[in-house]
């Protein structure tokens, strides 16, 4: 994915489409990032405007959801489950190792903006664990080999 | 020239994150032709992907591409028993033979977007039956089934459907829980992906008894999968005038949304899943009132799990004292149990009540796949108990299983072998509490943040007596004096580990140390 950058189409136009529906403030969040890769600041008062709410609901509702960041993530973005199902499979033990490899904490993004590693409570994937999401790319019996492969992967110049 | 040979593949997510999609494509190339399923619910043996013989299907699992060769050749030649991976007619596959599959009799066997196939697999008797009679007598036959609420409380939902469909109000809405965020759990997920066809009916049922014509459903965003596949099978719905204006043409209607979350393990509780759903912080409510008669947007609402909706079909189609004939005592009908962590079998094992958890873990689950002794089981989800095995002769049903302080939640069920630290577990039961709270009630928010801080006192042996008195006062505090069961029940796990496994929260000396596998072990 590319440096994300305030796209041709403004955040005005983006939300319009929600105003309206039924829990629509949510599902325009959802679609700026969509767009943009994050949430920039400019969203709330965009928002705020748009729906008739405070800046501050705005904001409150932002900050609320884990699925919304206001600040660009890495161009390879790594969930690794941390949840109960898949510390009885290894995944504590993932985690450390993927930790280790990539010299990144949960929620951490690299200097160079390769990579943001982050936690996920439970992607339903318990029955093969341990688990991962990959730029939305589910994997199961994860393991650090896998990650890393795929993170080389996506790391590759597109064609 | 004969036909091309007919492979289904699972579009499960489970079997998707094993590469189901890649292997899907090298049999197209090859000139299959592929039908997406859901799963069957042998995650061990995903992906799982089945080929038509002679009129037949065959399993082979757990495929990869490697496979994809000689699975073409056994397919083209129709020979599939000689092929290492085949594992024979799945329906007569012991793990199959020992289920009752009421909800998930469709799952994996049909294409899940098509409508041809619900109808042609029993799809839409319930619906058609609601339709004939009086809407009250739906909600009596619901009453009269014994079902209760799959999402974790149990709660009756015949008189949940009866207070609704009582209220009175211009609006009524009809809301499912598809938030599923108990690690462990995946039955929702599934039968969204698998069936959704399913969901809808049940869901268009309870509309027509409680007098609704709106719905939604609330998933979580964690399920990419089951989004494109509800969204589909909601728009191929209106097509087929199973939703809209005119159901199934008896002039009812009922419109039906999908709303995806953004990340909330507390929107799973239904107060705040209706403040999510207005576009608000997913902050619980104060009940009263409750949602039945204020909901949302203040109107009455009937929130239930995916899987309480996905029972409501069988329950008209076959009738409620057939259900209710299912399972013990006030655990009536069947249960979708989920069997994950160190578990040889592990998938989805529906069944009526009144399993033991033996049964459940070491005869159906085949113990342990690490080989190791098992130690511990979390049943029900982060809210759950950690139970032993010297437990496990117990009958899983909502009443018992209460008695020995634990629940049947949304039926997962998490094992552990003995490399597990129940006092660290016990510490992530209060670092998920301190992480997802909605930090609406004191006890929950900042009680979670305190439980952390005890734990890692007593994991260094800081004033050791006099902490382990200050974590059995704060579960007091929490239990009594939180909103709802996140902070209610986030001390579940923490004392069931203690009682349980003493030996793990002792003086760091006398403290057990962990085997091989564990850091602990030095």
């Amino acid at each position: 994915m590319p440096a994300p950058t305030l796209s041709q189409k403004s955040l005005g136009a983006i939300i319009a489409p929600f105003i309206g529906q039924t829990g629509g403030l949510i599902g325009a969040l959802h679609a700026v990032q969509r767009e943009l890769g994050y949430l920039p600041p400019e969203t709330e008062s965009v928002a705020a405007a748009e729906f008739n709410l405070t800046r501050a609901e705005v904001k409150g509702v932002i900050s609320f959801y884990s699925d919304f960041h206001r600040a660009p993530k890495g161009r390879t973005h790594i969930r690794l489950c941390a949840a109960e199902a898949c510390q009885a499979q290894g995944g504590r033990e993932l985690e450390r190792e993927i930790h280790r490899r990539f010299a990144l904490a949960p929620g951490e993004t690299s200097a160079s903006g390769d990579l943001t590693l982050e936690h996920v409570y439970c992607l339903g994937l318990c029955s093969a664990g341990p688990a991962a999401m990959i730029d939305g790319d589910l994997m199961a019996r994860a393991t650090p080999e896998k990650i890393a492969a795929a993170f080389d992967a996506r790391q590759r110049p597109r064609k | 020239m004969t036909a091309a040979p007919v492979i289904y593949v699972p579009l499960d997510s489970v079997a998707v994150a094993l590469g189901a999609d890649e292997i899907a494509a090298a049999f197209v190339s090859r000139g299959a032709k592929v039908i997406r399923t859901g799963s069957r619910g042998l995650h061990w043996l995903e992906p799982l992907i089945e080929i038509e013989c002679n009129g037949a299907r065959h399993g082979f699992g757990p495929v990869d591409l490697n496979d994809v060769e000689s699975l073409w050749a056994a397919a083209v030649k129709s020979d599939p028993a000689s092929h290492r991976k085949s594992i024979g007619d799945i329906d007569n596959h012991p793990w199959m033979k020992r289920q009752t599959r009421l909800t998930f009799h469709r799952c994996g066997v049909v294409d899940p977007l098509s409508v041809e196939d619900y109808r042609a697999h029993r799809g839409l008797e319930g619906l058609k039956k609601a339709l004939k009679g009086p809407s009250a007598s739906v909600c009596d036959a619901i009453l009269a089934s014994g079902l209760r609420g799959r999402g974790g409380a149990g709660f009756p939902a015949g008189i949940k459907w009866k207070t609704v469909a009582s209220a009175a109000a211009d609006q009524k809405y009809v809301v499912c829980n598809a938030d599923e965020g108990d690690s462990g759990t995946f039955a929702d997920r599934m039968i969204m992906e698998g069936d959704p066809f399913l969901l809808i009916e049940g869901m268009t049922i309870a509309a027509i008894a409680v007098g609704a014509e709106k719905g939604y459903i609330y998933l979580r965003s964690e399920y990419p999968v089951a989004a494109e596949i509800l969204g589909k099978a909601i728009k191929a719905a209106y097509v087929a005038k199973i939703l809209g204006a005119d159901v199934l043409g008896s002039g009812k209607r009922f419109d039906l949304n999908l709303f995806i979350g953004a990340g909330a393990y507390i929107c799973g509780e239904e107060t705040s899943l209706l403040n999510s759903l207005e576009g608000k912080r997913g902050e619980v409510r104060a009940k009263p009132p409750i949602p039945a008669l204020q909901g949302l947007f203040g109107k009455p609402t009937l929130v239930q799990n995916v899987l309480t909706f996905c029972a409501v079909p069988a329950i008209l189609a076959q009738g409620a004292a057939n259900y209710a004939a299912l399972g013990v005592g006030k655990s009536t009908g069947s249960m979708p149990f989920q069997l994950s962590g160190d578990i040889k079998h592990s998938g989805l094992f529906e069944a009526p009540f009144g399993l033991t958890l033996r049964e459940l873990v070491e005869d159906i689950g085949g113990g342990a796949k690490s080989g190791r002794p098992i130690r511990a089981i979390q049943i029900g989800g982060p809210l759950g108990a950690y139970l032993p095995p010297s437990m496990f002769d117990t009958i899983i049903d909502y009443e018992a299983l209460l008695k020995i302080g634990a629940g049947v939640g949304h039926g997962g069920i998490v094992v552990f072998n003995d490399s597990v630290d129940l006092m660290e577990q016990a510490r992530y039961a209060f670092e998920f509490c301190a992480e997802e709270s909605c930090g609406k009630c004191t006890p929950c928010r900042v009680g979670a943040v305190r439980g952390v801080e005890v734990m890692d006192r007593l994991r260094d042996g800081v004033d050791h007596a006099k902490n382990i008195e200050v974590l059995n006062d704060l579960c007091e505090l929490m239990v009594d004096g939180s909103l709802c069961a996140m902070g209610g029940m986030t001390p579940i796990p923490v004392q069931s580990a203690i009682k349980h496994f003493p030996e793990d929260f002792a003086f760091p000396s006398k403290r057990r140390t962990f085997g091989l596998g564990s850091e602990k072990s030095s």
